[in-house]
């Protein structure tokens, strides 16, 4: 296959390659706070207010979201006047975790290790989720240089100070317990010879505490979860989506309402404790962003929990990965690991100019591309999409040959199958819809507003504030996850269910009407559509 | 106008723009999909496919959202194929060759046909790492079968009947959890912390006013 590169492109490349011995060893300037935040506020999508629209009804009435997200928080319920018989259940457990990722499936063995009868629901399979695809890495203070107090700095600097204080402190103290129990699982972390863990930067660590599994560092802990779940005989309903929870009659979580995702049936599902871990939200394209999330990613979760009177935090703030495939077409938007950074590669524009570090904070990062791009017109010019160039050449030439494939085979093979060998030239990047900072609001505990209904993973709001740093996410879903499990699972022993309900699903449909607003949508949205516009269709 | 080429979904024909992925195809078609689609990057192997170019002997597997169309590509999907895996306490087995004798002996009758390398979506050698899987080496299985996303296609190419990804997956877990040395520098700190040694610190940052805590975030040594 050849080099898919344009002219114009192939030149551009020379000038990266003419500086390139140059950058080995040079390390570029650090923005002041002052900078960074003056670039952000001109910068990010966060701040591009027209993209946002008021919430109108609920716990966060007078907030700003996505207008996209507005849209499916005040969607028409998927049961609405269906009258269903909630005598009649299905499904009849202590627990029931929504999700199949990484911190449902922790949240399930949790659970199933306290002794309490657990069964995860998904819409897709088992492991369909963020989590398979989080490349880079996992952080945790186990390092001699480090502590969970440094872990704690780095994730408040992160993310702007809005983090919940008390949340962060639980992410960073049971970090090295989480790397340890996924360690005793038999996850296959990158390791010298001595056991000692290889870890690297990530954007915005002050040490070197990314672990990492190659580059498939989500996809071995997800595989290794789902394989342990499976061991344990917890049982999986697959392709089966949750689209309202159930309360009871003292207004406590009791269950959801779920729809098999091919037959459409609607089965009901009765427990004591609830799990949300329904994931992110990329698949909303906020402001038309492509994004690296999984198909699955349309913030179910959030819809579920606030029309079940849960509040959310942050649901303002998303995370735009610095470096998404700009080119070529058939990987557009997909993910380009930080760990290639964190291992040297460097941001140059088309000139073949370093115009920052390569390794800020993400939003810092994602904001320093946007303006070169769009102020300064140093961006490179693809057939697809304007980018920069990310110097990937250089990991081979600072740390030896053979390195890049050892250590991002993920990303050679990616880039392989599309002609580029990114070992040899470098790769055009964009940032890419990448990460829900906000969600839905719990206490440490992992309790939402709503009594017996936790919430775990990226569906959680507040964890990272304004910002999220690589490898902080994986670390979450497992910290927060095992959380949600141990205490729903010793939770539900102390539950009496009293009669179930969908009351509240009306009264929300209500409040809508009464703030005179008409759904547009209805919600969750579960899955985007993807199908060619102008076609007449005949929908089933 | 985009160039365009023929495609048989299923054997059906359809006109599709060349630049797409077999997945996008699918959707240009019309396919609102529920099933065969996951992570759309290459990574959760929920896409499977086979396929053959008309006229062609060779079938090739591939992940359907990581291959370009190809004109006169004949395209069946494969979303689900039915592994056999082997349930196990991990805490109990150990990693001796007899473990894969009881749990996975159909690797043991392997014809060395080599379909399933052939068939990889992954471009691994797939009857290798089942050849150290059966002789009980188990971290070289696990190195060779590292990027594998369970898809299944080598299985339902092997006339043996082997689950190799689920072979694959328990040579990983008994490596990771059994022959790779202990991270000493973990265990240390997992046992401070459960002493609660880290309190301290960690209590004395939270209780910095934020002016402060703005101060050391921005004067904090980064190591190099």
């Amino acid at each position: 296959m050849s080099l898919p590169y344009t002219a114009e492109m192939m030149e551009s490349v020379k000038k990266v390659e003419a500086g390139r011995a140059a950058r080995i060893g040079f390390e570029p300037k650090r923005m002041t706070a002052e900078e960074k935040t003056a670039l952000l506020e001109a910068f990010h999508p966060d701040y591009n207010l027209d993209s946002f629209e008021e919430i109108k009804v609920g716990p966060n009435k007078g907030q700003k979201a996505p207008k996209e997200l507005v849209e499916i928080l005040q969607g028409e319920s998927r049961i609405k006047g269906m009258n269903l018989d909630l005598s009649k259940v299905d499904y009849d457990v202590d627990v029931l975790v929504i999700g199949g990722g990484g911190a449902g499936s922790s949240a399930a063995i949790e659970a199933n290790e306290a002794g309490a009868n657990v069964m995860i629901v998904t819409k897709l399979r088992i492991g369909d989720a963020n989590t398979m695809m989080a490349e880079g890495g996992i952080q945790a203070a186990d390092k001699e240089n480090d502590s969970p107090a440094q872990h704690y700095l780095d994730v408040m600097g992160g993310g702007h100070y809005a983090n919940v204080p008390e949340l962060v402190e639980k992410l960073v103290c049971d970090g090295p317990l989480a790397i340890n129990w996924l360690d005793k699982l038999g996850v296959l972390f990158d390791k010298d010879e001595n056991g000692n863990m290889i870890t690297t930067h990530g954007g915005g660590t002050s040490r070197k505490r990314m672990h990492a599994a190659a580059d498939y560092s989500g996809a071995e802990i997800m595989r290794v979860l789902r394989d342990e779940v499976i061991n344990r005989g917890i049982p999986v309903v697959d392709y089966t989506a949750a689209i309202e929870i159930i309360k009871d009659t003292e207004g406590k979580a009791a269950g959801a309402v779920l729809m098999n995702m091919e037959t459409g049936e609607i089965l009901i599902a009765r427990a004591k404790t609830v799990v949300i871990a329904t994931g992110g939200a990329g698949r909303m394209h906020y402001q038309g962003f492509p994004t690296s999330n999984h198909y699955g990613a349309t913030a179910d979760g959030l819809v579920l929990a606030y029309r079940a009177g849960a509040a959310l935090l942050y649901q303002d703030t998303l995370q735009y990965h610095p470096t998404g495939v700009a080119f070529p077409a058939q990987i557009y938007g997909a993910l380009v690991t930080e760990k290639v950074r964190s291992m040297g590669a460097m941001f140059v524009n088309r000139e073949g100019e370093v115009f920052m570090h390569p390794l800020e904070t993400r939003d810092v990062a994602a904001s320093g591309i946007i303006r070169e791009c769009k102020e300064r017109g140093m961006g490179v010019q693809t057939p697809q999409a304007e980018g920069i160039w990310l110097d990937t050449p250089m990991i081979d030439m600072i740390h030896g040959e053979g390195t890049l494939e050892k250590r991002l085979p993920g990303m050679l093979r990616m880039y392989l199958r599309c002609g580029i060998d990114m070992r040899k030239v470098p790769i055009v990047i964009y940032p890419t819809l990448h990460y829900q900072n906000g969600g839905i609001k719990i206490s440490a505990n992992g309790m939402s507003d709503i009594e017996n209904l936790y919430v775990a993973g990226e569906a959680v709001g507040g964890i990272h504030g304004r910002n999220r740093l690589m490898g902080n996410s994986l670390l979450d879903i497992i910290v927060f996850g095992r959380n949600a499990g141990k205490q729903a699972g010793a939770k539900c022993k102390e539950v009496e269910l009293k009669e179930l309900t969908l009351s509240h699903v009306d009264d929300y449909s209500k409040m809508l009407a009464d703030a005179g607003i008409e759904p547009k949508v209805v919600s969750p949205k579960l899955l985007p559509d993807y199908r060619k516009d102008g076609v007449t269709r005949l929908e089933k | 106008m985009a160039d365009m080429i023929n495609i048989y979904l299923y054997g059906k024909k359809y006109e599709v723009p060349a630049s797409l992925t077999i997945m996008e195809a699918f959707e240009y078609a019309g396919y609102q999909l529920v099933r065969g689609c996951g992570c759309r990057n290459g990574f959760c192997g929920a896409c499977a496919t086979i396929y053959r170019i008309k006229g062609k002997n060779e079938l090739v597997g591939c992940l359907a959202c990581s291959t370009k169309v190809e004109n006169d590509m004949c395209v069946a999907t494969l979303p689900f194929f039915p592994l056999e895996k082997k349930v196990y306490d991990i805490t109990e087995i150990k990693p001796t060759a007899q473990i894969m004798m009881q749990l996975y002996p159909e690797i043991y009758a392997c014809v060395g046909c080599n379909a399933c390398t052939k068939a990889c979506t992954q471009d691994l050698d797939v009857m290798q790492y089942i050849a150290y899987a059966q002789r009980g080496e188990f971290e070289k299985c696990a190195e060779l079968s590292f990027d594998c996303v369970m898809c299944g296609v080598c299985s339902s190419r092997c006339p043996a009947g082997i689950s190799h990804p689920q072979v694959a997956l328990l040579a990983r877990r008994l490596t990771g959890k059994y022959i790779r040395p202990e991270a000493e520098h973990l265990t240390k700190r997992v046992e401070e912390i459960e002493n609660g040694d880290c309190r301290a610190l960690i209590e004395a940052i939270m209780q910095k006013p934020l002016e402060e805590l703005k101060e050391m975030y921005n004067t904090r040594e980064i190591e190099k």
